[in-house]
């Protein structure tokens, strides 16, 4: 992980993974098992998920902003095509679509 | 011994019990050496010296000198320094600008995410779980409660602002303000413009 080549570039499908971890993580429920677009890469992090109980969050995590259409992620919502949502996903909660 | 004096809960407001307990977590850092009484005044002083004003700054020199947007767009943190506004920390800023085709609202579904080293602390009902649920799910219904209806034909686009990334909006410039000056300017935003859920006022009509 820590140092290495970012797997994603901008443009790239990716899946945000259900990895089910209980506790403090920043993957909303609501993206989880969608499809979205990575739209740019943030920079390398101090993982949360470690930090929030005490740790000290190393190896840093690359960080994603993920773009998704609105209507795949809600059943009938109520905006035009073209409405999109951007939630900003760590590295291990996403793969390759 | 109890020197502090708490001028951050309002005279004669009651206690709840989360304030309670707060205060008792507080008096155990304290006890503890975790933290010092100083060390708290000065992170409540540091908030309170934070307001939307910065962020109306911001926006009205963007909108007078290109250069600047150009930088507050690219180097949120660079740019906010050169007002004199301290955004530093660990926490990485970005700018989302409103354009003829797409208004951008920004929200955190998972606590209440806000760039406060900017603005200071969020409006109450940016922390409710109402708008929380609601921006993310239905924004433009959300934006019509808060008098704002973007045109048609205007994308919205929706930040969660989830992790180690503050957003803020930058909006457009209302028409009718050609001459004013950068500080008239920033008297036409308004905290709720830079979250997104509304539009910069409408400058008064001149006589």
């Amino acid at each position: 992980m820590g140092g290495a080549v970012s797997p994603f570039e901008p443009g790239d499908r990716v899946r945000v993974l259900d990895l089910g971890k209980p506790g403090h993580v920043r993957t909303p429920r609501y993206v989880r098992g969608k499809t979205g677009r990575v739209e740019r890469a943030l920079g390398e992090f101090r993982n949360p998920e470690d930090l929030a109980y005490g740790g000290d969050g190393l190896p840093r995590c690359g960080l994603y902003r993920v773009a998704f259409d609105q209507r795949e992620l809600w059943e009938g919502y109520e905006g035009p095509a073209g409405d999109s949502l951007y939630v900003d996903v760590y590295e291990h909660w996403l793969e390759g679509a | 011994m109890s020197g502090h004096d708490h001028p951050h809960e309002g005279p004669g407001r009651t206690a709840s019990p989360y304030a309670l307990r707060i205060r008792a977590i507080e008096s155990l850092l304290v006890e503890k050496g975790v933290l010092t009484e100083a060390e708290i005044q000065d992170q409540i002083e540091y908030m309170d010296s934070r307001s939307p004003a910065n962020g109306a700054r911001l926006v009205a020199r963007a909108w007078v000198d290109p250069e600047f947007r150009r930088r507050l767009l690219a180097d949120t943190k660079a740019a906010a320094l050169e007002l004199g506004i301290d955004a530093s920390g660990p926490v990485e800023f970005v700018v989302v600008e409103n354009t003829p085709e797409v208004h951008n609202l920004i929200v955190c579904t998972l606590c209440s995410c806000y760039p406060r080293a900017i603005l200071g602390r969020p409006p109450d009902w940016y922390k409710s779980f109402e708008y929380r649920s609601r921006a993310v799910r239905e924004p433009r219904a959300v934006m019509r409660e808060f008098g704002h209806e973007p045109p048609e034909g205007v994308r919205v686009a929706v930040h969660d602002s989830t992790a180690d990334v503050r957003y803020m909006v930058l909006p457009m410039r209302p028409e009718g303000t050609e001459g004013m000056s950068e500080e008239e300017l920033a008297a036409l935003v308004t905290r709720d413009s830079l979250i997104g859920v509304s539009v910069p006022r409408a400058p008064a009509r001149a006589r």
